[in-house]
Order: C-alpha cells, then sequence, then structure tokens
C-alpha cells in the first residue's frame, strides 16, 4: 500500500532496464520500499539493473519475464505478479527508437517498432489497468515523450508510436479517474541514455535523474501529464501550433 | 430466459466499468485513497451472508471514517456501512446500554444524557461508532483512571470469518472478545455491543483550568493532580519551543451545583455544529503564521488558574465537532496525527518529539498531551501507561517522513508505540517490534477467519 507520505511498498518496471525507470525507482522514497520487480527480457540489462538496485540496498529486487511484442503472454505475467500481493507503482517504460532510415526502406522494422512502443503497451497497459482497478489503488506512469505532440521527418515512426501511446494513456487516465487507480502520462524531451547515445543533443536535454525526479515530484503532487523538464510544455505548445511549412524547417535544421 | 439475457451473460464483463455501489474511501486525515464496494446491510443475515460471499479482496467495517488512516478502507473488497445497525436498549436496573456497532456516540449521548447516564470513554469526537470505538479499544481523557472503551464492554456480537454470530464477553471466549477489542475489524463485524455506562445528574463538566508556562509544568503538574480528577488533558502549544500548555480537569458537575437556572433543565443536552469547513482550502492556508497565531490564541484564551467552572458536554470532550469537516483545513494533500505512547521512564521524548515537529517545519494545530493508566488484557489495544503525544501534521510537509521514522525508533526503543487508528504511515517493522503480542493475536484471528477474508489498507500496508 502507498502510504500517506506517497511512499510505495511495492514497484513494478515493465521494460526493467530502461535508465529513466531504474532512476525512479532510486529516486522515490524508499523507506518501506520492500518489493521491486524489473519486467523484461532475460539479459545481461536485465541482470545488471537487478544488480544496481540491490547495490543500493532496496529489497526485494526481482526480475520477471515479459516480452513486450508477445502480447499474449501480458494477461499471465501481470496476473502473476499482482496474484502475489498489491502493485502500488507500475512503470511502463519499453520502448525502442528505431532506424528511421532502415524503417522506410524495411517496412517491417517500422512495424517492429510500433508493435513494441503502442501494440505491446497498449495490451500490458490495460491488463495492468483491470488488476489496478480490481485492487482499488495504485498508479501507472506512461513514459510517453515530446515526440508524440508533433511528429519530425527525422524519426516520424517512434514519433506516432508515441503519439499513439500518449493518447491511449491519456484515456486510459480517464478511464480510472476518480476509482483509487491513476495514469501520469510523462513526456520527456531528449534524454541522455543508451537510446540517444551518439545522437546530436537537443535544447533541454535532460539525464535521467532529472526525468526521475519530476516524476517523483509529478506522483507526489498526484499530477496527470508532465514534461521533463517542466518549461518543455511551453515549447510544444508553440510546436504543436506551427503551420507545417515552418515546423519542417525547424525539424530539418535539428536533423 | 430470452437469448439476449443468454449473450450478455457471455459478453465480458468490462473490468474497467464502475459499478454503482463503488466509492472511493479514505479516512479522516484524507490521504491515500482507495475504492471500495459499499454495502448497507440491515440485519445480522444480511452480514452473514455478505461475510459468506466475500471475495479475495476482503470485507470490512467501516463506521463514520474517523480513523485518521487507512483503518476503514480496503481497497477492491467488500465495506460495510453499519449505519442501520443503530438501536439502543437502555437498562436502567444494571446502568447498562446495548447499542448496536453502527451508532455513533452522538446518537447516542443524545438519548443517554437526558436519561442520566453518560458513555463510559469518548475520545475527542463524538462521531464515531459504537463498533469503530470497540475496534480501535478508543480512549479518552478519563484513561488515567478508568482505561479504554473495551474495558468497560460486557458483552459483543461478533459475525466471524465462518458466518457464525458469537456471543462473546471477557468471560466467554475471552480469546476472541480480547482479540475483537483493538482489533481494528479484523476479527469479523460486531453487529451489537453492551457496555457500562456513567451515571450523572447533570449535563455539566465542572472544569478547573490550569496555564503552565512551560512543558516541564505541565508534566509535572499532570503528574502530581491527574489523580484526583476523573478527566483530564493537555493542550501543547506546538509552535513556541516552551512548550507552554494549558491542563484541563474535571467531571461531571453534580446537579448540586448548579445554579437555579441551570438547575431547571439539569440533564439539558443540545451540542451545537457552529460551522462548516468550507468544501475547498488552498493548501497554503495552514502556514507557519496561522498556526502560530491560532496557538498564541488558544493559549491566551485560557484563564491562568480557574476552578469549578462549569462546561457543556461538548465544549469540554468535543471542541472541534463544533466545525463540521475540518479536516479540510488541512487542504487537498490531507494530513496526519501522529499519537505515540511512551512509559514515564521516557517522558523526555515529547519535548524532543515536540522539537523535532517544530525543526521540519510541521505546524500542528492541535497537540495533546495526556498520561494513561493501566492496559487491558486486547494484545494489540493502543493504551499503556505512560505518556501520550498526538499532533496533526499536514501531509505534504518536506522531510516528514524521515522525521517521523526516526521518532518511530525511539519511541521503540523506549517500549512505547504508535496507535493504529491513527496511523497512515508507520512500517510492519514498527508494529512487530512494538505490539509483541501480535503473533499471538494473528493466531487467535486465523481462528476466527480462517480465509483470512478480513482486511483492511491498514492490515494489508502493516501486515497485520
Amino acid at each position: 500500500m502507498m502510504d500517506a507520505l506517497g511512499e510505495p511498498q511495492s514497484v513494478l518496471v515493465l521494460g526493467g532496464s530502461s535508465e529513466i525507470a531504474l532512476e525512479t525507482v532510486k529516486a522515490l522514497p524508499r523507506n518501506r520500499l520492500r518489493r521491486v520487480l524489473l519486467a523484461g527480457r532475460p539479459n545481461a540489462a536485465r541482470h545488471a539493473a537487478v544488480e544496481s538496485l540491490t547495490a543500493l540496498g532496496i529489497a526485494g529486487v526481482e526480475a520477471v519475464d515479459f516480452d513486450a511484442k508477445d502480447t499474449s503472454s501480458h494477461g499471465a505475467v501481470i496476473d502473476g505478479v499482482f496474484d502475489a500481493s498489491d502493485v502500488d507503482l507500475v512503470i511502463l517504460a519499453f520502448g525502442v527508437l528505431g532506424d528511421q532510415d532502415a524503417a522506410e526502406a524495411d517496412p517491417s522494422l517500422a512495424v517492429e517498432v510500433a508493435t513494441t512502443n503502442y501494440t505491446g503497451a497498449v495490451s500490458v497497459g490495460l491488463h495492468v489497468a483491470r488488476r489496478l482497478r480490481k485492487q482499488g489503488h495504485g498508479a501507472l506512469v506512461v513514459l510517453s515523450s515530446v515526440a508524440a505532440d508533433r511528429a519530425r521527418r527525422a524519426n516520424y515512426v517512434y514519433g506516432s508510436t508515441k503519439a499513439g501511446l500518449d493518447a491511449f494513456a491519456q484515456g486510459l487516465g480517464d478511464a480510472l479517474h476518480g476509482s483509487g487507480a491513476s495514469v501520469l502520462v510523462v513526456r520527456p524531451g531528449f534524454v541522455r541514455t543508451r537510446m540517444t547515445a551518439g545522437m546530436p543533443e537537443a535544447p533541454m536535454t535532460t539525464n535521467p535523474q532529472d526525468v526521475a525526479e519530476i516524476i517523483v515530484k509529478a506522483l507526489r503532487k498526484g499530477k496527470e501529464t508532465v514534461y521533463a523538464p517542466g518549461p518543455l510544455m511551453y515549447v510544444m505548445g508553440v510546436m504543436k501550433n506551427l503551420p507545417r511549412p515552418v515546423f519542417r524547417k525547424i525539424s530539418e535544421k535539428q536533423g | 430466459m430470452s437469448t439476449k439475457a443468454v449473450k450478455k451473460s457471455i459478453a465480458p464483463v468490462n473490468p474497467l466499468r464502475r459499478d454503482d455501489n463503488e466509492r472511493l474511501l479514505t479516512g479522516w486525515g484524507r490521504t491515500a485513497p482507495s475504492m471500495a464496494h459499499v454495502v448497507r446491510p440491515e440485519s445480522v443475515d444480511e452480514v452473514r451472508d455478505l461475510v459468506a460471499k466475500a471475495g479475495e479482496r476482503g470485507i470490512l467495517a467501516r463506521g463514520l471514517g474517523r480513523s485518521y488512516g487507512d483503518a476503514a478502507q480496503a481497497g477492491g473488497g467488500t465495506v460495510l456501512d453499519m449505519s442501520a445497525f443503530d438501536s439502543i436498549d437502555l437498562d436502567t436496573v444494571h446502568g447498562t446500554v446495548t447499542a448496536g456497532s453502527g451508532i455513533s456516540l452522538d446518537a447516542l449521548l443524545k438519548t443517554l444524557v437526558p436519561a442520566g447516564y453518560f458513555v463510559p470513554v469518548t475520545p475527542g469526537t463524538r462521531m464515531i461508532t459504537v463498533g469503530g470505538a470497540i475496534a480501535a479499544d478508543v480512549h479518552g481523557k478519563n484513561h488515567h483512571v478508568e482505561g479504554s472503551f473495551g474495558s468497560h464492554v460486557h458483552a459483543l456480537d461478533l459475525v466471524t470469518g465462518h458466518g457464525r454470530v458469537e456471543d462473546l464477553a471477557p468471560t466467554r471466549k475471552a480469546d476472541h472478545f480480547w482479540a475483537t477489542v483493538g482489533g481494528m475489524g479484523l476479527t469479523g463485524v460486531v453487529t451489537k455491543a453492551t457496555f457500562d455506562l456513567i451515571p450523572i445528574t447533570s449535563s455539566l463538566i465542572s472544569v478547573d483550568t490550569v496555564r503552565c508556562p512551560d512543558l516541564d509544568s505541565v508534566m509535572s503538574s499532570m503528574v502530581e493532580h491527574d489523580d484526583n480528577y476523573r478527566y483530564s488533558v493537555a493542550w501543547i502549544d506546538s509552535v513556541s519551543p516552551s512548550g507552554r500548555g494549558v491542563i484541563t480537569r474535571g467531571d461531571h458537575a453534580p446537579s448540586s451545583q448548579l445554579d437555579p437556572k441551570q438547575a431547571e433543565s439539569p440533564l439539558a443536552y443540545d451540542p451545537k455544529i457552529v460551522a462548516t469547513a468550507p468544501p475547498f482550502v488552498p493548501s497554503g492556508l495552514l502556514n507557519k503564521f496561522t498556526v502560530r497565531a491560532f496557538n498564541e490564541a488558544w493559549f491566551r484564551k485560557a484563564p491562568k488558574s480557574r476552578q469549578g467552572e462549569l462546561q457543556p458536554i461538548g465544549e469540554f470532550f468535543h471542541p472541534l465537532d463544533g466545525v463540521q469537516e475540518w479536516n479540510r483545513v488541512y487542504g487537498p494533500g490531507g494530513f496526519i496525527q501522529y499519537q505515540f505512547v511512551v512509559p514515564d521512564s521516557a517522558g523526555y521524548l515529547i519535548d524532543y518529539a515536540l522539537k523535532r515537529l517544530r525543526e521540519v517545519g510541521a505546524p500542528s494545530f492541535l497537540t495533546v498531551l495526556k498520561r494513561f493508566g493501566a492496559a487491558n488484557p486486547a494484545p494489540l489495544s493502543f493504551p499503556q501507561p505512560g505518556w501520550t503525544l498526538a499532533a496533526d501534521v499536514p501531509a505534504r510537509v518536506e522531510g516528514l517522513g524521515g522525521v517521523l521514522d526516526e521518532l518511530d525508533g525511539l519511541v521503540a526503543a523506549s517500549g512505547g508505540r504508535l496507535y493504529f487508528a491513527k496511523d497512515s504511515r508507520q512500517s510492519p517493522e514498527m508494529v512487530a517490534q512494538t505490539y509483541p503480542r501480535l503473533a499471538e493475536w494473528q493466531g487467535v484471528r486465523d481462528q476466527m477467519d480462517p480465509r483470512g477474508i478480513f482486511t483492511s489498507d491498514l492490515a494489508r500496508r502493516l501486515s497485520l
């Protein structure tokens, strides 16, 4: 149970090696934390994630096998986690950037990105929502992106999946409104992670730790949407409304 | 059955759709809400039926929701609104009453006082139910002399996890009885209870007030003089580093003490609601300055010393009940009430706790200090001999969690503990350490509820 001071006892991370999600777990108040489940495919990154959280003295860190693309398995995975005990916080953090050039050449690669980022998220998101409703409490954090606000030439396959995910998460939040369960949509800008390594940095670039802090604060305040960094909200407010030719020019410059 | 109906039953039920009986519940502190199916049974058989049908998310009786934390909510479960159990059966021969578990002390007093009786124990609010008083084993200003509510209960009816009605008493199935007293509703559903009353000849309280310049003088006065009074409590100025305070003590005034006008209707009882807190309060309203001003005014309004002032029941016992929904003044973030008891040997922790709460900038409107008398046999009953301090603080104060955890550690080390009815944030480890009879209680509870259907958010959070 989440306590009166917003201290969670149990957390489930979908996309268990996501840097933003791991930093979020580290940034959570952890005086009551007793169960942290990192769900993802069994690999070295997931193993390292379990090790790194355990090394910080966080109790009950465990790996759970989960494949975002294998939607038929999602129900059983989520039921297994929730049947064992209540989950106070779920962080939906998996996603791939994909290679826009390659995807344009081979649409099946675009389908891969869409399946993971959108289809997989919709599937597992609904299973999580069902269980949060059943337990009558809990929060779901969905990692969207500013790319959801306006698709750019350079990564519109990724951007479109985040746009779909973002719209889904907002609707899900509305469906759960007033039910004791809630959804927080997080829209980070450019974050220095493995996913963006080697890419030219955009203005207002942040680190996963910064995003994590923003998420934890937003959870505490019961917010439904948050940008990281916060002022990106105003930037994107302008971007969303720019005429296409102008936006094309700007995004071309950014590459 | 038409084919249409059959089809309908095959269509998958939308798990996100809201049922009509679902309600978002919180405690009085308005923190950590959860959704439950709220059902209002009207008979014992209906309660038994609901218990028999209870699902994996459990079932719990709820009174008026005055516990501060998550004791009276059960996320995803069935929560019983017990307000239909509102019978009052006064036995003037024995001076007892048999009351439905859902009746409030407020309603009870309206019947009892004009008949010349008072409840054996009342906490700082009369807006609690008989069932809640037993479940939390509540205490009042007379604890140092007369103990907690459960000590005055002769008998109670409980629907257990087996769906049976057990007739419990301190002399009948004593282990089940005492597991239910202070058991936070986790042994079953109390449907009615018989308890002692205090005979009174007037509805007024004869009150002695003493204003003390610092915490030491408050505490030494209480040690020295409390035993001479049935009721005693001290209000402490939580803002002033001196820990100054006002002690009010008293007893039911005999009708002979009343002036001729009062003596015309010595048992008149008409508590008034003087105000209602506004539905929306901005989160910044309660700050260092307003709390300082309030505490200053509260201290100043008390006389330096006054003997035998006659006060109505409401003014003496339930000053906050005069303001309906006063819990809203803490704003949307809600608040917590931190209440602990420590043995006399650790009385210095009172001063330290006040100091730490001041340092973290947790403004407390009402801070109350009281001496407890002997404990009763209930394994999870909170009161034990020593000092108990209760302070209201807004939940969103930065750094509050760390300070309270630190105080928890000191309270536990001194042999003290926290009050479940107020708790919304202690750790399961703290409970295991400070309620040494927890395992014994769990053993009895498991006999009474073998399927483990009685649960609450508090029980889940603290692994009770």
